[in-house]
């Protein structure tokens, strides 16, 4: 089933998450990530940060933080069990700290097709701002979708 | 930490070893990450989809390249930093990051990344643009 092309250029909803301490710390423990800027604010200080910097990945988690958080994908009629990720990049303006509240904007970009439909490709860019509107990064994803029966 | 003045063309950052990818670690990055995505973490929802097993997020690869980054270089002198997911992940998976200096350029240096499996599997490949 091609995806609806009709979505290239729409945006969706944006989330908003609240840099916290612990959260990075947790983030940190989960990437086995050792260096004392990440975790210690005293450490993070010396090195120049006002707070634990976030990790170059982390700004990924900005808008899984909604309770639907692949609710889009749904709704373009994408079964997440299909789904793989393709790419993924990050361009950063400043660099995001704990306590920073950030929101990520995402609009869809181009969807397009290979292998007779057997592989579906759905990018996606994000914006990631302040609340005070300073631009942190850009982010932009390209989600594969595996149709098996497509194609044969 | 790498002092910028000794990178040149071909430098290459130590590699960074990861030990195999446990259910825990998944479970841990599926929490930290916000990525509940259940093909990650759940393995009837796995085999619902035809696969075997789960499969480790390609977000967690990305995140143990990243960290040869910040090893080495400032996290605010981080321009720009892309992957291709070339290859997944499987549960007790066994990662390697490596990265090479290609070309320093108006106070920018370009870094080609890869993670590599034990068994010569290249999961991502990509590239990160440092300010030096």
């Amino acid at each position: 089933m091609p995806l609806d092309q009709s979505v290239i250029g729409k945006e969706l909803p944006p989330s908003t998450l609240t840099v916290d301490a612990g959260r990075l710390r947790f983030f940190a423990k989960a990437i086995g990530e050792t260096n004392p800027i990440f975790t210690d604010i005293d450490a993070a200080k010396s090195a120049g940060h006002a707070n634990l910097p976030v990790p170059p990945t982390f700004l990924f988690g900005i808008e899984l933080e909604s309770p639907d958080a692949f609710e889009w994908l749904a709704g373009l009629g994408v079964d997440l069990r299909r789904v793989l990720h393709g790419e993924q990049s990050f361009t950063y303006h400043s660099t995001a700290v704990a306590g920073d509240v950030l929101t990520s904007t995402p609009t869809i970009g181009n969807v397009y097709s290979k292998k007779d439909g057997a592989l579906e490709f759905i990018e996606k860019t994000s914006a990631v701002t302040r609340a005070n509107g300073d631009l942190v990064a850009e982010l932009k994803s390209v989600i594969v979708v595996r149709n098996p029966g497509a194609g044969k | 930490m790498t002092t910028t003045e000794s990178l040149e063309v071909g430098t290459e950052l130590p590699p960074l070893r990861i030990r195999p990818i446990t259910r825990t670690t998944l479970a841990l990055f599926a929490g930290a990450s916000g990525d509940h995505n259940p093909m990650h973490i759940d393995i009837d929802v796995a085999k619902s989809a035809g696969l075997d097993d789960v499969f480790a997020h390609g977000m967690l690869s990305m995140a143990y390249l990243g960290r040869i980054l910040t090893d080495n270089f400032d996290p605010a002198s981080i321009r720009s930093y892309r992957v291709r997911f070339a290859s997944i992940t499987p549960v007790l998976g066994k990662p390697t990051a490596t990265g090479k200096v290609t070309s320093i350029e108006d106070g920018l240096a370009t870094l080609e990344l890869t993670v590599t499996l034990a068994d010569g599997t290249v999961t991502l490949t990509g590239d990160a643009v440092i300010a030096v």
